[in-house]
């Protein structure tokens, strides 16, 4: 890596330098607000999976009870 | 869509996305020559050039998926047509915002209303972002998918003759890189401007894909649900823009 930083060029980072800068951290703030957006959906995703896990099971349950209770009778 | 996965293959595309935009960064900042006009000001040309071009393809490529709708009817290809839309979008403000940075630094001003590339490219933004709020109005999903599709045709169909009207225009401001016949870009120049834009472009694919499967694995839970359990298990979606 710093052989690299020794063959390339300084860069002349005065007044454009910010210009150069603040396009580049749009991007990257681009990107990272669409991960957060993404991480956000991931999360209520799985709160979705799990509650139909739940509501599964639950409904597997009521079913269990209700053969027990014919097999009573 | 219960067949379709759009996960498939996407650790092995985000990885030559990172890996693309990692080297056209490098390219960008340790290999291309300083420009003799512009000087450092002009490396936002290798991220704002491909946002743009990026994002213009993108509309035309959401107008192909919503001719794939309308043929088929399948909803599925207004999901795709909607999430490609919805990501050029971003890309497009992306575009516009690097634009005006490079715009304020390199004549002082964040827009020019004389320059007829920014404000196509603005005409055709605008246009896009009233798709949105077009599939909103609709309360009907059916109706509201089959409007969405034949408004995404008709954008699609004004972008690229918005290029052609800009490019037959006598005055031009923007620098003309880009041609049949060659361009005017140096080598190195070229070449790093290519990769940005292979790297772009691959990002666009990935975030689609990511955005694809996430409405996917959504839509599949929604509908496992309402196997499972029945319609009333499932709260109702309300109204919204997205197609479910």
């Amino acid at each position: 890596m710093s052989a690299l930083f020794a063959i390339a060029p300084a860069l002349p980072l005065g007044k454009a330098g910010k210009f150069v800068a603040a396009a580049y951290i749009v991007f990257v703030a681009l990107i990272l607000i669409y991960v957060a957006i993404m991480a956000a959906r991931a999360q209520r995703l799985e709160r979705d999976l799990e509650e139909l896990r739940r509501d599964v099971e639950a409904a597997r349950a009521a079913r269990d009870h209700d053969r027990e209770t014919e097999s009573v009778l | 869509m219960p067949s379709t996965t759009y996960g498939k293959g996407l650790r092995g595309l985000s990885l030559a996305t990172l890996a693309t935009i990692a080297l056209a960064l490098a390219l960008v900042f340790f290999y291309a020559p300083l420009d003799a006009d512009q000087g450092f000001v002009q490396k936002i040309f290798y991220i704002h050039v491909p946002l743009a071009i990026v994002s213009l393809c993108g509309f035309i490529f959401g107008a192909a998926l919503a001719v794939g709708h309308l043929r088929t009817g399948d909803r599925k290809w207004d999901m795709r047509s909607y999430v490609a839309i919805h990501m050029a979008l971003i890309f497009g403000v992306g575009g516009l915002i690097t634009g005006s940075i490079w715009a304020k630094a390199s004549w002082g001003h964040w827009w020019v209303w004389n320059e007829p590339t920014l404000v196509s490219f603005l005409i055709v933004l605008l246009l896009f972002a009233t798709y949105q709020p077009l599939r909103f109005s609709i309360e009907d999903p059916e109706r509201q998918s089959r409007y969405a599709s034949v408004f995404a045709i008709v954008a699609g169909a004004f972008v690229p003759l918005n290029f052609l009207a800009v490019r037959l225009a006598q005055e031009f401001v923007h620098p003309r890189v880009l041609t049949l016949g060659g361009g005017n870009l140096p080598g190195a120049m070229r070449l790093t401007f290519l990769i940005s834009l292979v790297g772009m472009a691959l990002l666009y694919v990935t975030l689609w894909k990511y955005e694809m499967a996430a409405k996917n694995a959504r839509s599949q839970v929604r509908r496992l649900r309402r196997t499972l359990l029945g319609d009333d298990s499932v709260r109702p979606a309300g109204r919204s823009a997205a197609p479910l």
